[in-house]
């Protein structure tokens, strides 16, 4: 009698077991979902034109603007050739800027320095920068991803 | 009749405690109080830090549900909504640089307090868990203090949370996902916000809270550890009552915590900065806050590749495995666990403080810049 007792309630036990642990597995789940968050739907951007005239930048000088939703650099050469890359620092993420008097371009994060073909020459960065396509159509310069 | 004032508080409050007590019983609340004692030799100054810090956390739950009432989480609101508090509210600046030079002192105490039970062993056998519930806490007072750094929306705290976020990135086969599940997207932007400020505001106290609890309870339970090389002289160790000797000297170091709070956040107001920019470079001199400097000094120095592996994972590796040693230490230290002198942990204990000093400093005065 008491071995079929404890077998019952064995049984039920683990009915009941099983039965919470179902459910913390079925309310965990949408939660978990619910924390990642959804891909963006903003198609990449294949190509921009810069707010500004070839005129307007000088030679060694650089500029950032939007490509996308990322930032880019615009460089211009003491030779005058215009330059383009990704804004984002290979190392860490942050947006690199261009040294006048150093003639590379920097990021102050972590003192990684690249020159002006966007290569890695100095500090932490792992990879050189992003090189984008740049055409100068009349006095507009447009961007393009793929050099 | 001058003293009637006070002692009719005293009578109010003795009918409302023999109420009370009929109701629940509080005679082991009594017992607890009228026996708890704290070892008196000479590294009992080391006592005061957790008191210190968990009265530093109490004023940041009560200054952080002030800044609650006019904070607005968004890219477009954040910074305005601070400039107001810091401008145009009434003692808004107060509360505000409190808030942030207090969770810049509750970091301090509690890197005092933790590694003050290091060197003195008080987390071998039986208060493994009082030293890991320690640690967890460390943890979560460093995510606060991250999490709470880019709620401003100022271009500092925006890079630092661009690089932080990152650096959860370099972490092997999850890293990409961790950090889109950090920023709320791909990148850091007002989604980042909203989820730093539901992590900043709501689960960091739950969890915070919870343990906390248990810190205490087994601190409560246990008692105040005394150092193996005291426990070891032999001689008995006099104690001093908890309430009130001890806790009226903890009551002194509280009161001073809360002056040295008041003019700090009077004579030097924290700083708001520049609103962020996603399309700004990162300005020069940028760095973290000093808790994580040494980290930031160290990726620094760190060349972008070490063997076949990218520079900064090995970093983000070796301070992985640095604070899993320290969470673990109480396990890994088996001398102290027999009641042996273990020296191999002093030294490197004493490694570990040093590394972090040194490098903190180079961090500040190191050239690197422009």
């Amino acid at each position: 009698m008491e071995r079929l007792a404890s077998s019952r309630r064995g049984f039920v036990n683990f009915l009941l077991g099983t039965g919470f642990g179902a459910m913390a597995v079925w309310m965990l789940y949408p939660v978990i979902r619910y924390l990642i968050p959804p891909t963006s739907g903003e198609p990449t951007i294949a190509s921009v034109t810069v707010p500004w005239k070839p005129a307007e930048i000088k030679a060694n000088s650089g500029k950032i603007f939007k490509f996308g939703g990322q930032p880019g650099i615009l460089v211009k050469t003491p030779a005058g050739e215009l330059r383009a890359f990704s804004a984002v620092c290979t190392h860490l993420n942050c947006t690199v800027q261009h040294r006048e008097e150093k003639q590379d371009i920097w990021c102050a994060c972590h003192n990684g320095i690249y020159d002006l073909n966007g290569k890695n020459v100095s500090g932490p960065p792992p990879r050189p920068l992003e090189p984008y396509k740049v055409n100068v159509k009349g006095d507009q310069i447009v961007v393009s991803r793929g050099a | 009749m001058r003293q009637a004032p006070a002692s009719l508080l005293r009578n109010v409050f003795g009918q409302v405690t023999a109420w009370v007590d009929e109701r629940v019983d509080l005679s082991g609340l009594r017992e607890l109080i009228r026996h708890k004692v704290v070892p008196v030799h000479r590294h009992t100054f080391w006592y005061y830090f957790g008191g210190m810090t968990l009265f530093l956390f109490v004023i940041q739950v009560c200054t952080g549900i002030l800044l609650l009432l006019y904070y607005r989480p968004s890219a477009e609101g954040a910074f305005e909504s601070v400039q107001f508090i810091m401008t145009e509210v009434q003692f808004g600046w107060l509360i505000r640089s409190i808030h942030s030079w207090s969770a810049n002192l509750l970091i301090a105490t509690l890197m005092i307090h933790l590694f003050s039970v290091y060197f003195l062993r008080a987390y071998r056998k039986p208060r493994e868990l009082t030293w890991v519930t320690g640690m967890l806490l460390f943890g979560l007072a460093l995510t606060f203090g991250f999490s709470g750094y880019l709620l401003p929306w100022n271009t500092l705290a925006y890079f630092a949370t661009k690089v932080g976020t990152d650096v959860a990135g370099q972490v092997p086969l999850v890293g990409h996902f961790m950090t889109r599940l950090l920023r709320g997207g791909d990148d850091v932007t007002g989604a980042t916000l909203s989820r730093f400020y539901g992590i900043h505001v709501a689960i960091l106290p739950l969890f915070t809270t919870a343990i906390l609890g248990l810190h205490l309870f087994l601190v409560q339970k246990q008692g105040m550890s005394v150092p193996p090389e005291i426990e070891r002289s032999g001689h008995p160790i006099p104690t001093m009552p908890f309430v009130p000797n001890f806790l009226l000297r903890d009551l002194v170091g509280w009161l001073s915590a809360l002056a040295v709070l008041g003019a700090l956040a009077a004579y030097f107001p924290w700083e708001l900065g520049v609103k962020a920019d996603p399309f700004a470079p990162a300005p020069a001199g940028i760095r973290p806050e000093w808790y994580f400097m040494y980290m930031f000094q160290t990726l620094k120095y760190l060349p972008a590749k070490i063997g076949p592996i990218d520079g900064e994972i090995v970093g983000v590796l070796g301070f992985g495995l640095g604070g899993l040693f320290l969470l673990l230490v109480p396990f890994l230290d088996r001398k102290t666990a027999r009641g042996e002198k273990s020296p191999l942990f002093f030294w490197i204990g004493v490694g570990i403080v040093t590394y972090i000093v040194v490098l903190s400093v180079l961090g500040y005065v190191a050239p690197g810049g422009r």
